[in-house]
């Protein structure tokens, strides 16, 4: 198979939360921007299409990514578009854009101020607005009850989740974006209380505010920008039942079906794995779902638990997969974003340092 | 504390709407019988049983046949520990988040245990329940589950139904903390002087009043400030004829486009001081201050400005 698009450029801003950023995540995007631009030494004129990814209930008013757009420069006017879901959405639809031929050269962005609310009961009103949403169960709470049902079906144990989170927050001492890192032992975890049991404050991910860009070229561009191009060789997502007590919350098929359907399982295997799993037991379902061995490395950022800014944190998984191939630190790299409830939704982006 | 003068200025933002929404046939009679006290199911294609039912099967994409009751006890599949429940969820107390398979239904519902400590819940744990005493149709009709003893429940109705058929209305109320941008901190301390502050793009030049941090034109920071004059040309307009609630102006009124003086960009504001039918394109107005910035513009009396000044404000 021929890869006619590659990622050329990523850029995140640090994950922290900022007291001085607004909604409209324009603080935090100019300055990313920016970074990607210089990168790829380009500059606002060469985007052909630009997508972008937030919330409104995030942002807490209506058409607030509207705002957004001062942070690109839409003067003249431009190609621009915008996904209610994260910018890894956003960068499915710049890929689209490309393979069509519309745009050379597209940009994909993702922001959330996930800070300016609790966001756990915000993230409450994703849920089904008629049976489930009227009761308020927050995002943490509908996490706990899938982390269980693994524990109690012998799936996975606490200590195996403390790895994850352990391991994690090593791997991101080297991630300069990351909102919490270092070295802590699993045991030490586990000494710690509940926030809502089984999940403890290291079973989540932290939270924080950023933004993420990746600039994606078509074939005839990529080389201009970027030494070594990481090659789109698939890019699928797939979607399971919005009722949480009608699905498997153990299984994650959209995850399996949008890997499998981006080429996953054939061809040569990948070696980095960048997982956005929001929840330790979630890295341990995904890698289950993909069927991802112990050759490949998983989340050498620190992964969404070690920073996970809404509607950025996804795209910054597929930007930091396609960093891992432009680097030549890996071969062949899968970026994955997930949305909604318990590993709702699943999207897997497969990149490769070699274009057939 | 004091925050610094350049400090972004933030302040608490609550949102407050109800969604109103309208049922569909199935999610009716569901909502329906939750207000007396029943609980019904539907059956799949595929023989299982769902409650709460699916509106279209999820294999064939039919809709149900007949509803059928199911519970009103059932056994809890999983469970997570609330401590500390947050605003408008089931319990104000410490309870736990449990999926709940209703006898005879073969999927979970999802809804609040009053079991009174984490030491008392338990997958298994058998549990019925608790009806809220003034009922509308809605999930919340269900005010939690408590656990079952087994014992048959008191089944004496002291509660009220009132039910507006085929809708259900959720009230949502969000606290947000709302971060001005430097831009916008820098424009609402000098309303707090008086003075009508912009900022000028290094790259263009333009002049953005409020000023934006950002350009829209080059996507750079703007950081020259630059102070405006009080004075400015009526772009365009419109008279307000609708009332609506929270309104402070008494219609008809205008509401107009001003481009004030030295300013590249045109702002609303209400343009009051004379009747609405005197206010027109190129009226000259100036700001009139109140204790919260400006009030509102009024005509100035200078001569009309020339189309030409402001045909490319439009």
């Amino acid at each position: 198979m021929t890869a006619d698009v590659a990622v050329v450029g990523f850029a995140q801003s640090p994950v922290a939360v900022r007291d001085d950023a607004t909604t409209s995540g324009v603080e935090m995007l100019v300055p990313t921007i920016a970074e990607a631009f210089g990168a790829c030494g380009i500059t606002k004129s060469d985007i052909g299409f630009w997508c972008s990814g937030s919330s409104d209930y995030l942002a807490g008013r209506a058409f607030s990514f509207v705002s957004a757009v001062d942070a690109i420069g839409a003067v003249p006017p431009t190609m621009e578009s915008h996904v209610e879901m994260d910018g890894a959405w956003a960068l499915y639809e710049a890929w689209v854009k490309v393979l069509t031929g519309d745009a050379d050269i597209a940009l994909a962005y993702g922001f959330g101020k996930s800070s300016g609310a609790e966001l756990r009961r915000v993230m409450a009103l994703q849920l089904d607005p008629y049976l489930v949403a009227p009761l308020w169960p927050d995002s943490v709470s509908v996490a706990a009850l899938q982390a269980r049902l693994g524990l109690e079906a012998g799936r996975w144990t606490e200590k195996d989740m403390a790895e994850v989170a352990a391991r994690s927050r090593a791997a991101a001492a080297s991630n300069p974006a990351a909102q919490v890192s270092g070295s802590v032992s699993a045991a030490d975890l586990l000494a710690r209380p509940y926030v809502a049991e089984p999940l403890r404050a290291h079973d989540c991910a932290p939270v924080g505010d950023g933004a993420a860009v990746v600039i994606m070229a078509s074939a005839a561009r990529a080389r201009d920008l970027c030494e070594r191009p990481a090659w789109i060789t698939g890019f699928a997502h797939r979607i399971d039942s919005g009722s949480l007590g009608a699905r498997d919350l153990l299984a994650a098929p959209s995850a399996a079906g949008a890997w499998s359907a981006a080429g996953g399982g054939s061809g040569a295997p990948v070696d980095v794995a960048e997982l956005h799993a929001p929840f330790t037991h979630q890295e341990i379902l995904l890698r289950e779902a993909m069927e991802l061995g112990d050759d490949v490395t998983v989340s050498p950022s620190g992964g969404a638990l070690c920073g996970n800014p809404m509607f950025a944190a996804g795209l910054a998984r597929i930007g930091e997969a396609a960093r891992a191939v432009m680097s030549g630190r890996a071969g062949r790299a899968l970026g994955h974003a997930t949305s909604g409830p318990a590993l709702q939704q699943n999207l897997v982006c497969v990149m490769s340092g070699e274009d057939s | 504390m004091t925050q610094p003068a350049t400090a972004p200025l933030r302040a608490p933002l609550d949102i407050e709407f109800d969604y109103t929404r309208s049922l569909g046939p199935v999610l009716s009679q569901f909502m329906a019988a939750l207000a007396e006290r029943r609980i019904l199911g539907a059956r799949g294609a595929d023989g299982r049983v769902h409650a709460p039912p699916f509106e279209y099967d999820p294999v064939t994409a039919e809709p149900p046949g007949d509803l059928l009751p199911v519970g009103p006890e059932g056994t809890v599949l999983s469970w997570s520990w609330m401590p500390e429940p947050l605003a408008d969820q089931p319990l104000a107390v410490p309870f736990a988040w449990a999926l709940i398979r209703l006898d005879g239904a073969d999927t979970a519902l999802l809804h609040a245990v009053d079991a009174g400590s984490a030491a008392a819940m338990r997958t298994g744990l058998r549990v019925r329940p608790r009806w809220a005493a003034a009922r509308t149709g809605s999930i919340r009709d269900i005010a939690c589950f408590e656990p079952s003893d087994g014992v048959a429940d008191d089944d004496t109705d002291t509660g009220s139904a009132e039910v507006n058929p085929g809708m259900t209305i959720t009230p949502v109320r969000l606290h947000y903390m709302h971060t001005a941008s430097p831009g916008e901190s820098f424009y609402l301390r000098g309303l707090a002087e008086r003075r009508l502050l912009g900022q000028r793009c290094d790259v263009c030049g333009q002049v953005y009043v409020p000023p934006r941090g950002t350009c829209p034109a080059d996507g750079v920071p703007t950081r020259e400030e630059v102070e405006l004059s009080e004075s400015g040309t009526v772009t365009t307009f419109c008279i307000v004829n609708v009332g609506y609630p929270g309104q402070k102006v008494t219609p008809p009124y205008v509401a107009a486009q001003i481009l004030l003086d030295g300013a590249d960009i045109a702002f609303g504001h209400l343009v009051l001081g004379c009747d609405a039918s005197e206010v027109r394109m190129g009226m000259r107005v100036k700001a009139v201050w109140a204790d919260e910035g400006v009030s509102h513009f009024e005509p100035n009396g200078e001569p009309d400005a020339p189309y030409e000044s402001y045909e490319r404000f439009m």
